[in-house]
């Protein structure tokens, strides 16, 4: 039992009455709520002192910027940068310096040092690679290839399919990436006569595997390997030249003629001879100046293995 | 306004010291058992090693890092998480039906403020001596024995925070391994953080603050009020017993006979006033209930100890219900505790079923939707899809994946057809459906991915619906 007699049962009044009978009750706090109050305002002064918080002040930026509390990351020059506490700072030293941004860079150090076929060996590293390459290939090469990879019929190639202009090994890949590539196929609008260009169109589709005039078509076999001078780059069998970015016109895949999406064999060799009077220029950037070897090295994998599917 | 001689008084109210007696009985025993088991579980479970191929060797383990729950042979994903709700459903609804029925008998027996409390106050008795001795010792002018014994109080009692707050952190990690470095200075600073708060708010709260918990800081105790009825059990004072017609009488030689107080109308009670110094919280029962009473029966067992002494018959202080103190029927069944007994076996029973036909295995099959399809060079339409497997599982386990309700289609999955997965792994893989579109007769076709286990015999194949998009413009060429 309590020393005192509890109170609790009769609850006191303040002695105050109003209209003769209204009483005031007085059922006071314990006291060391009045201790935990006070210890909060100690912690809100620490804190007003530690963090920016009144914006006023005599620094030069017109607030006060913490005591003892400061930032330092690097800036995109890579020079040292001290600030007083603020969140953005907080969150660009914690993406390279956090435990979370070494782990990353050491898994990167490992996956870059391993070659590619051990890269694609290993689900572990593999799927870190995607998941990079992934930003990259968004942030660098997605404005034209398109974020799957698809690319633009009549522009830029697609790199989902298993076709590849300039070859699809990894180095071959590497060196696209590294140092662009620069496609050119010249318009022969003079230089045919619009008969050879409908039986060249007709020839073209042939290849492909399409039902065409077979006289045309004859006529216009002559003209790829004549006068077309077709043959010097889409070779003699018209599987192109990965050397020169020169299509294989014997697949399915159609990447500057919209073939496909014609309605009947006039608008496909409309589509046909299109190309073959104004001719291809098209141009990808270099990178490599742009892009870490590393970077480039793990696009080279995501481009192959994932967008390709190691085709 | 008429202003009266105001009494005086203070603004904020110190806090009135409780210095309860030890007493012995079952409930008291009853006390001592619990808090040895809930101990021995709290502080013994993280030091449980446990077999797994991978992950810690520690049978209760929270990995917030790896986000994995480890529970003996249970690992808890996050994805799983809502088996925690069910956990915490179940244990709202256990208290809500053993309020209405028995009253407040967490607070009285498992709540760990109580628990804390009571080891709290063991140590004091031990170091200061029963009620008298610690009332004298409270009184006395500050002396060396004094600073003595109450040092040593309060070391003893850090002593206990700071392993309750160290056990705690245990859970967390891998327990020999975070002890071995908090003490050599290398363990990550939450685990410094978390044992100091913890053996601050321990020493606090079980030390300083005590009933101060229950009475101002804990809602339950404020609410429970809401789960109580007459047929609620309580710890209660039979008012018609002890006080009888002229109230309660000391023991005196005249009236020792119980026969003969009845006769001069004297009540049971001899007014020893015993169950008010046993109180843990300060209170005395005699005055009915309040909300300060955790129910734990500890005036129970002091009464019937005067009672047995004076040879009257025992329960003047007992456990019954306001219905069995008027004389009416007590009663157990009806829809409130049936309601609540049947919700919480359906959703008990929910959880078991939930945790028991787990997927060891889990596929997700998210289709490549930029490009959706692609013409490849040979002709043929080309789907890809991303399959995630996940072995939640505790061994490794060797996979192939396979179509499932799809003819005339080829299936791409690189170099390798059999996936190896360690426990707690997931693997990502782009596969490649190569349909050719001269067969095609639809443009949308449903289809099925399977990941067949290939050493495992109990776990059965999963599988997962696909589709296969061909261009319109494609179809049937």
């Amino acid at each position: 039992m309590s020393e005192q007699k509890n109170t609790e049962g009769s609850v006191q009044t303040t002695g105050h009455a109003w209209d003769g009978d209204i009483q005031e009750f007085n059922n006071p706090l314990p006291r060391w709520w009045i201790w935990a109050f006070y210890a909060s305002v100690l912690f809100a002064i620490g804190y007003w002192i530690i963090y920016p918080s009144w914006p006023v002040g005599f620094t030069d930026k017109g607030y006060l910027t913490g005591v003892g509390n400061t930032i330092t990351f690097k800036n995109d020059k890579g020079e040292d940068v001290t600030t007083h506490w603020n969140t953005r700072a907080l969150l660009l030293e914690d993406m390279q310096t956090g435990p979370e941004a070494m782990k990353q860079k050491e898994y990167l150090a490992k996956v870059t040092k391993a070659s590619y076929s051990q890269i694609v060996a290993d689900d572990d590293m593999l799927g870190f690679t995607n998941a990079y390459a992934k930003g990259l290939f968004g942030d660098n090469c997605a404005a034209c290839h398109q974020a799957g990879g698809a690319g633009v019929m009549g522009k830029y190639p697609n790199l989902a399919d298993d076709g590849w202009l300039y070859g699809g090994s990894y180095t071959q890949i590497e060196q696209t990436i590294k140092n662009g590539r620069k496609g050119s196929m010249p318009g022969f609008e003079d230089r045919l006569s619009e008969k050879q260009k409908d039986d060249l169109s007709e020839y073209v589709l042939s290849l492909s595997g399409h039902e065409v005039d077979r006289n045309k078509a004859a006529r216009g076999a002559k003209v790829f390997s004549g006068e077309g001078t077709c043959i010097a780059c889409h070779g003699a069998n018209a599987k192109g030249n990965t050397a020169l970015g020169a299509a294989n016109l014997t697949d399915r895949i159609w990447s500057i003629a919209d073939v496909p999406s014609a309605a009947d064999m006039e608008g496909k060799k409309a589509a046909i001879k299109q190309v073959i009077n104004k001719g291809i220029s098209r141009h990808m950037p270099a990178w490599a100046g742009r892009l870490s070897d590393d970077e480039i090295k793990l696009l080279t994998v995501y481009v192959h293995s994932t967008l390709g599917g190691g085709q | 306004m008429e202003n009266h001689a105001a009494p005086e008084q203070e603004m904020y109210q110190k806090r009135i010291p409780i210095f309860p007696r030890s007493v012995s009985g079952k409930f008291r025993n009853l006390k001592y058992v619990i808090l040895f088991l809930a101990y021995a579980v709290y502080f013994l479970l993280p030091w449980l090693r446990w077999a797994r191929e991978t992950g810690p060797q520690q049978a209760m383990l929270f990995d917030l890092d790896g986000r994995r729950f480890y529970i003996f042979d249970l690992v808890v994903y996050a994805q799983d998480i809502f088996w925690l709700a069910g956990v915490l459903i179940i244990a709202a609804w256990l208290l809500f039906f053993v309020t209405g029925l028995a009253g407040r008998v967490f607070c009285g027996y498992f709540c760990f403020q109580t628990l804390w409390t009571d080891l709290y106050m063991l140590i004091e008795r031990l170091v200061q001596g029963e009620r008298p001795a610690r009332i004298r010792l409270y009184k006395a002018e500050m002396s060396g024995a004094k600073a003595m014994k109450l040092g040593t109080t309060h070391f003893l009692w850090l002593f206990v925070s700071f392993l309750t707050g160290l056990s705690f952190t245990l859970y967390w990690a891998d327990a020999p391994q975070l002890v071995m470095d908090f003490f050599s200075g290398k363990a990550p600073f939450p685990a410094y953080a978390t044992t100091l708060f913890l053996t601050l708010s321990t020493y606090v709260m079980a030390g300083l603050a005590r009933e101060q918990v229950c009475t101002y800081m804990c809602p339950y105790s404020r609410f429970q009020s809401a789960m109580f009825d007459r047929d609620t059990l309580i710890v209660a004072y039979d008012e018609a017993r002890g006080e009888g017609k002229l109230g309660r009488a000391k023991l005196s030689k005249a009236l020792k006979d119980i026969g003969v107080r009845h006769e001069q109308g004297f009540g049971d009670c001899i007014d020893c006033g015993y169950c008010v110094q046993v109180c843990p919280v300060g209170i005395d029962i005699r005055d009915g209930m309040q909300y300060q009473c955790i129910t734990c029966g500890l005036c129970v067992d002091a009464c019937n100890e005067i009672m047995d002494s004076v040879e009257y018959p025992r329960g003047l202080i007992s456990y019954t219900s306001d219905k069995a103190l008027s004389g009416e029927k007590t009663r157990w069944f009806k829809a409130k505790n049936i309601g609540y007994a049947v919700s919480i076996v359906a959703t008990t029973a929910a959880l078991i079923w939930s945790v028991a036909t787990r997927d060891v295995l889990e596929l997700a099959v998210r289709q490549v939707r930029q490009p959706l399809s692609v013409t490849l060079a040979d002709g043929r339409v080309q789907n890809s899809y991303e399959i995630k497997i996940s072995n939640k599982g505790l061994v490794s386990s060797h996979y192939r994946i396979e179509l499932d309700n799809f003819h005339n289609a080829e299936l791409d999955i690189g170099q390798r057809d059999v996936f190896t997965l360690a426990p707690e792994k997931t693997l990502r893989v782009m596969v490649r459906v190569k349909v050719d579109p001269f067969q095609a007769t639809q443009s949308k076709t449903l289809f099925h991915f399977m990941v067949v286990p290939q050493n495992q015999k109990d776990v059965k194949p999963v599988q997962h619906d696909a589709w296969f998009y061909i261009p319109q413009n494609q179809l049937g060429k």
